[in-house]
């Protein structure tokens, strides 16, 4: 109990003083727009983890969006993924009541309590990427169905080793809500569709990179007959396609799921990816402003049916449990990859 | 001589044994280097390790026979030897340097972004640049211990979040990516000369340089005293205070050094690299044999104990133990260290108690 307050204060004070350093750098935009007919909407965007470029991206679409509406932009975000580190960042965006939360949790439990002490506070919580339990925010922006995306990345898979032998997954944390879904989703999708592929081993890189490269290496260690690697994280995938491309296995071992282009584009260029997928994050971050506005101003409630516009993609629908959808994934390879600069 | 013995149960030592203990150097001089060499902790764990390869071979045998394996077995160490290296010699002067993780960070980044903005600087330059800023990282934590009188576990566990709150400000959501640092940078991440990789061969002179020092100089005998007995040490007029500085700038430079090679082993570099790496090189430290209150080990101790860490966390999934339960068996690899320790020097005092009465 004893180590555990300890390590509860160390984390705490790490989180204060990053979150005082980011707040001090946030400063100049926040002051900077404003103003417009969307009044004084405060939008705080919360990614899983700084540094993470999937969530620059996002981040980066919801920051026009805000600013398309005239509302003021914040972000900010834990250093690591891990489950109780948004906790006082969720705390501190109520205690400045912003109007809006827009928040990827890392765990779907652990920031419960937090969230709902911010929405009694007056803020409306949207969460987008990976989702909390339904009873604690208002309207959850989902990337793509989980069945969507675990489907693409079976399919990409199946075609890349001719659909059959070995392949492994490499995930991001152990309790990353949408991992779990997918593999899921992934592994029904296999055993429905593709019964000569065989699902032997499941990692996780806890979206570090070092853990990721680590684990791509092991594993190709531990299965020497391994066909083909899924790793629907885009931190795996870069790190697992670095190791590849300086491996023996280079080639022979296929890897997929989903990754950023920018990230990737070496990588397919070399020929250690032929194919990989993603929804286009900066606009799912651009969805999630807009759904916060619809919120703050009363257009939607979160239940099914409620309909709002969102900008220049148009409208969308709330579906069952407070859901947005954003629509279908997309594949990149070498053919499109260059046309995409995110 | 009998009837002063404290336990007349216990057996008596042997002549020979009793001058091994009391005096070892007037024994033959290869006798005396076997003893030394095989009844090291060194060669213990060397053992253990060749156990947990040789298991993981038999059970795949591409885990030593194949294009990469070899290769990867030397070259995923590197970085912790490194680490390990420094945290040794901290260690050994009774004080601890947790803020290698967070110094290695900031010196990966320093080296994106030496590269990314100047295009074309040399590599040897960017590899001197990071060393430095370890060195004056490391400075500060020597300091800081040396002159506020206050232990290093609580100065270092400052800077540790100082140091990472730096990156964070400087880099913020940046990352380095692959594309930003020019190939002959990264080739050295997976380079090999002679059958060996790059990054080992600049972790084993690391290592066989500063453990050659704390064997065989004055300096490094002096902070096994420090770490011995700090008040003793000052009594007997060594410069305690300038030594455990040293120690610490040469943590901090040899966590630089690790930075450096992060950047290229791994090709991208955000805030977050190498959280919580120092307690895997203080892990590695006290596996390898030397012991947390300071005194006694070895660098080369501390080197195997990181590779043997290294190497089992790759060996465990081969072995099929489950992802979870590999922190797990590393906990547990700790803890029997430590216990070896105690009872090691519990039978080593008894020995030289025994010998003592019986000579």
């Amino acid at each position: 109990m004893k180590l555990f307050s300890k390590r509860t204060t160390a984390v705490a004070s790490l989180v204060l003083a990053s979150a005082m350093m980011l707040t001090a750098c946030g400063g100049d935009d926040a002051s900077g727009s404003g103003g417009g007919d969307g009044g004084d909407i405060r939008v705080t965007f919360l990614p899983k983890n700084l540094g993470n470029p999937y969530f620059d991206t996002s981040d980066a679409g919801g920051k026009a969006a805000v600013e398309e509406f005239g509302g003021t932009f914040e972000e900010v975000g834990p250093q690591e993924a891990s489950p109780d580190a948004q906790v006082e960042y969720i705390n501190t965006a109520a205690q400045q009541q912003v109007s809006a939360l827009v928040v990827s949790a890392n765990d779907p439990k652990a920031i419960c309590d937090a969230l709902n002490e911010a929405r009694d506070a007056g803020t409306n919580v949207v969460t987008f990427d990976s989702d909390t339990e339904a009873d604690c925010r208002d309207v959850f922006v989902n990337q793509a169905s989980a069945e969507g995306i675990a489907k693409v990345q079976v399919d990409m898979i199946a075609d890349q080793i001719g659909d059959a032998g070995e392949i492994a997954i490499l995930s991001a944390s152990a309790n990353a809500t949408n991992q779990n879904a997918w593999i899921e989703t992934m592994k029904k999708e296999l055993a429905a569709s593709h019964p000569n592929i065989k699902l032997v081993d499941t990692v996780y890189g806890d979206d570090d990179d070092q853990t990721s490269f680590d684990k791509t290496a092991a594993l190709l260690q531990s299965h020497p007959n391994l066909k083909g690697i899924i790793s629907p994280t885009t931190v795996g995938i870069a790190a697992a396609a670095r190791y590849l491309s300086d491996s023996d296995k280079q080639g022979k071992v296929a890897l997929t799921g989903l990754g950023t282009p920018n990230q990737m584009r070496e990588y397919v260029k070399n020929g250690t990816v032929t194919e990989f997928a993603l929804w286009n994050p900066e606009d799912l971050g651009y969805l999630a402003a807009w759904t916060a506005k619809a919120l703050v101003d009363g257009d939607i409630k979160g239940d099914e049916g409620d309909t709002f516009k969102a900008g220049k993609l148009g409208e969308y629908t709330v579906g069952a449990d407070g859901e947005v959808l954003l629509g279908d994934p997309f594949k990149f390879n070498k053919d499109n990859i260059d046309d995409f600069d995110f | 001589m009998s009837d002063v013995t404290i336990r007349p149960d216990e057996p008596h030592l042997s002549t020979a044994e009793v001058e091994r203990l009391v005096e070892p150097s007037r024994q033959p001089r290869a006798l005396l280097w076997f003893n030394t060499i095989v009844r090291s902790r060194e060669m213990s764990i060397f053992l253990v390790l060749v156990l947990v390869v040789a298991a993981a071979t038999i059970k795949t045998p591409s885990f030593l026979f194949s294009a990469n394996s070899w290769r990867d077995l030397l070259l995923t160490p590197s970085i912790l030897l490194l680490l390990a290296a420094g945290q040794a010699v901290v260690i050994i002067t009774r004080n601890v340097d947790l803020s290698v993780g967070s110094v290695l960070a900031l010196t990966a980044y320093l080296t994106g972004r030496l590269f990314v903005d100047n295009p074309g600087i040399p590599i040897v330059v960017v590899f001197l640049a990071g060393i430095a800023f370890g060195a004056v990282l490391g400075l500060v934590n020597g300091l800081l211990v040396g002159l506020a009188k206050v232990p290093a576990l609580v100065i270092t566990l400052g800077t540790l979040y100082i140091y990472r709150g730096l990156v964070l400000s400087w880099a913020g959501s940046d990352r380095i990516n692959a594309s930003d640092m020019p190939e002959g940078f990264l080739s050295l991440g997976t380079k090999s000369v002679l059958g060996f990789p790059v990054l080992f061969l600049i972790a084993a002179v690391v290592v066989g340089v500063v453990g050659y020092y704390l064997h065989s100089h004055r300096g490094g005998r002096e902070l096994y005293a420090i770490g011995s007995d700090p008040d003793a040490a000052v009594l007997y007029g060594l410069q305690v205070r300038r030594r455990v500085i040293a120690a610490f700038v040469l943590s901090g430079s040899l966590a630089g050094l690790a930075g450096v090679v992060y950047a290229a082993r791994y090709g991208t570099v955000s805030a977050g690299a190498g959280a919580g790496i120092e307690l895997e090189a203080v892990a590695a430290v006290v596996i390898g044999g030397v012991a947390i209150f300071g005194g006694s080990g070895t660098v080369w101790g501390a080197a195997l104990g990181a590779i043997l860490l290294v190497t089992i966390d790759r060996a465990l999934p081969i072995l099929g133990i489950p992802d979870f339960w590999q922190r797990a068996v590393v906990g547990g690899l700790i803890l029997s260290a430590i216990v070896l320790d105690r009872v090691l020097s519990a039978r080593q005092a008894r020995k030289l108690v025994e010998a003592r009465e019986e000579s």
